[in-house]
């Protein structure tokens, strides 16, 4: 029987332990992220600067907010993600901890939809709980605002998972999270593209069922595939030592 | 031939300037690609050439002389 | 068949082949491109709709149809070689990046340039110019993952991810983007696109489309030789081959 004593994990050997193993890694993920409550606002006021540099920027009307504003605020979850997505697997690889998981017993890829499935809890949920807010200050009509919000929780997940690969990919590497947001925006496009025309689509009066349809499809994708990516890309990281 | 005169070649019926930037730009590329790959090869041997030397100068300095592994 | 395939995997093998191919692939590449410009720019007959301008097209088709394809060869390339450890695949990926890079690249210059005298803009975000931006984008960040890895292994093994994945979304990115692109722009004549061609305008793409090939195997084989000698430092003939240069 193995157990980490380390951070206080435990994963049981054998076929039943990947469940348990999944639920010790939600659990960490929410007590780390309790614990450092700065890596959780940071990427927040992120989201919110960057959305108000636009009517600063460039123009406080109603009218051109009304109609940008729901591909700014797509745009500011998207980089607030690919900032957050820096640190997701940093801080467990420079302790070790990355170490442990890729030696564990359990399929990788399983632990790592977890890890992910609880670090969009813990750090995208709170974006969209914003977006409402920012809705306001971005002069949009309540429908369109929950539009957004819907278009935001169907494809932020896809966001993160794709994300995550870069991150894996990259986390051995020093410097800052430029890298991560040049490999992973060509990828972001296509969740940008159906996530904003949604919203456009529905302030026209336009059935959104496709574009949901289509995000929901990219979202199964990415929930299958990514998490072995992800794994591959972790066991390559570490295989450094 | 399409065209009468050179003068008709270079104008490109009022587009010229789009074409023969576009052929010029192609050019360069090849250019640009052909310079890396020989700068690339430059830098290859001249590295080779330092690690031959400083091999040469460990072998000179040392006692034993070691065979140059090699496969 | 399988001996073929092994073969491929010895460095010094490959180096051989390649330096003996080469100059036959960079002659020939010079002919054809030379016969398919001078085909194509001189004595293809005009277009109807664009006059003269079209003949971009003979320069810009080429040059996007090998910046893709280049892209899906580095993704087969990193499949091998996560699945059968070829340190050749990567040799082939860290070619064949720069190459792909500088077609995209000249597919983007041409495609814009092309559409001043048709549309009266420098650029325009049709569905195809696009795409191919964000390809060139895939591409910038291959060379900047592989820029900031030290160790080969590594850098090999991640490339080799990044291109995959890249390659699975890549017919993901052309439909949202062409997608997008119905919504935001009026349905009017595509202006990278190939015009219905007689053979007097496809036979002279063709041989472009031949000499571009040919020029980009020559170019990626010389980067492979060159890899090569660097990968391969410690081995007696490479030091040989240096020493004879």
């Amino acid at each position: 029987m193995r157990s980490e004593s380390r951070v206080s994990v435990h994963f049981a050997a054998g076929e039943e332990g990947w469940l348990r193993a999944a639920f010790e890694t939600v659990r960490r993920e929410w007590l780390v992220a309790f614990r450092n409550r700065q890596d959780l606002i940071n990427p927040l006021v992120f989201f919110v600067l960057i959305v108000s540099l636009f009517p600063l920027g460039v123009s406080p009307e109603p009218e051109f907010l009304r109609q940008a504003g729901p591909g700014i605020i797509w745009v500011a979850a998207l980089l607030a993600i690919l900032l957050s997505l820096n640190l997701l697997f940093r801080n467990d690889y420079a302790d070790g901890h990355l170490e442990q998981w890729v030696l564990s017993p359990q399929p990788l890829a399983l632990l790592a939809l977890a890890r992910v499935a609880a670090v969009w809890v813990t750090t995208v949920l709170p974006l969209i709980l914003l977006v409402p807010v920012l809705g306001v200050m971005l002069h949009l009509p309540a429908a369109t605002g929950m539009v957004l919000v819907l278009t935001l929780l169907a494809g932020t997940p896809i966001l993160v998972l794709v994300g995550a690969i870069g991150a894996a990919l990259t986390v051995s590497l020093r410097g800052s999270g430029v890298l991560l947001v040049l490999i992973m925006t060509p990828f972001y496009v296509p969740v940008l593209i159906f996530g904003t025309g949604a919203v456009t689509a529905a302030a026209e009066g336009a059935p959104i069922t496709g574009h949901l349809a289509l995000l929901g499809a990219m979202l199964s994708l990415a929930v299958v595939l990514a998490p072995l990516a992800i794994a591959g890309a972790l066991r390559i990281s570490v295989s450094n030592g | 031939m399409q065209f009468d005169s050179f003068q008709a070649l270079i104008s490109m019926g009022g587009h010229g300037f789009y074409v023969w930037v576009s052929y010029g730009a192609f050019i360069l590329v090849i250019l640009a690609l052909i310079l890396a790959t020989v700068i690339q090869r430059r830098q290859v041997i001249s590295h080779h050439r330092r690690l031959m030397r400083s091999e040469a100068h460990r072998q000179g300095s040392g006692g034993k002389k070691h065979d140059a592994s090699g496969s | 068949m399988w001996q073929w395939f092994h073969k491929l995997g010895s460095p010094k093998w490959f180096f051989g082949i390649a330096g003996r191919l080469m100059p036959w692939l960079g002659w020939l590449a010079l002919v054809v491109l030379s016969v398919g410009v001078v085909w194509g720019l001189l004595f293809a007959p005009a277009d109807y709709q664009q006059g003269d301008s079209y003949r971009i097209i003979f320069i810009h088709v080429p040059a996007a149809y090998l910046g893709q394809s280049l892209y899906v060869a580095m993704a087969v390339a990193g499949l091998v070689g996560l699945v059968w450890r070829m340190k050749m695949a990567d040799t082939f990926i860290a070619s064949a990046t720069t190459v792909g890079a500088g077609m995209t690249f000249l597919a983007l210059l041409t495609g814009a340039v092309w559409g001043k005298p048709t549309w009266g803009t420098w650029w325009i975000w049709d569905a195809r110019l696009t795409s191919m931006l964000l390809l060139l984008f895939l591409y910038l960040g291959v060379m900047a993952l592989r820029g900031a890895m030290e160790d080969p292994d590594i850098r090999a093994r991640a490339s080799a991810i990044l291109v995959i994945v890249g390659v699975v979304n890549i017919p993901i990115i052309k439909y949202s983007v062409e997608w997008w692109n119905t919504l935001h722009q009026p349905a009017t004549i595509k202006v990278t696109e190939a015009p219905s061609m007689p053979v007097s305008m496809w036979a002279p793409l063709l041989i472009c489309l031949l000499g571009f090939h040919l020029l980009v195997a020559w170019l990626i084989l010389w980067r492979m030789r060159n890899d090569i000698l660097l990968r391969e430092r410690r081995a007696r003939w490479v030091r040989e081959w240096v020493l004879a240069q």
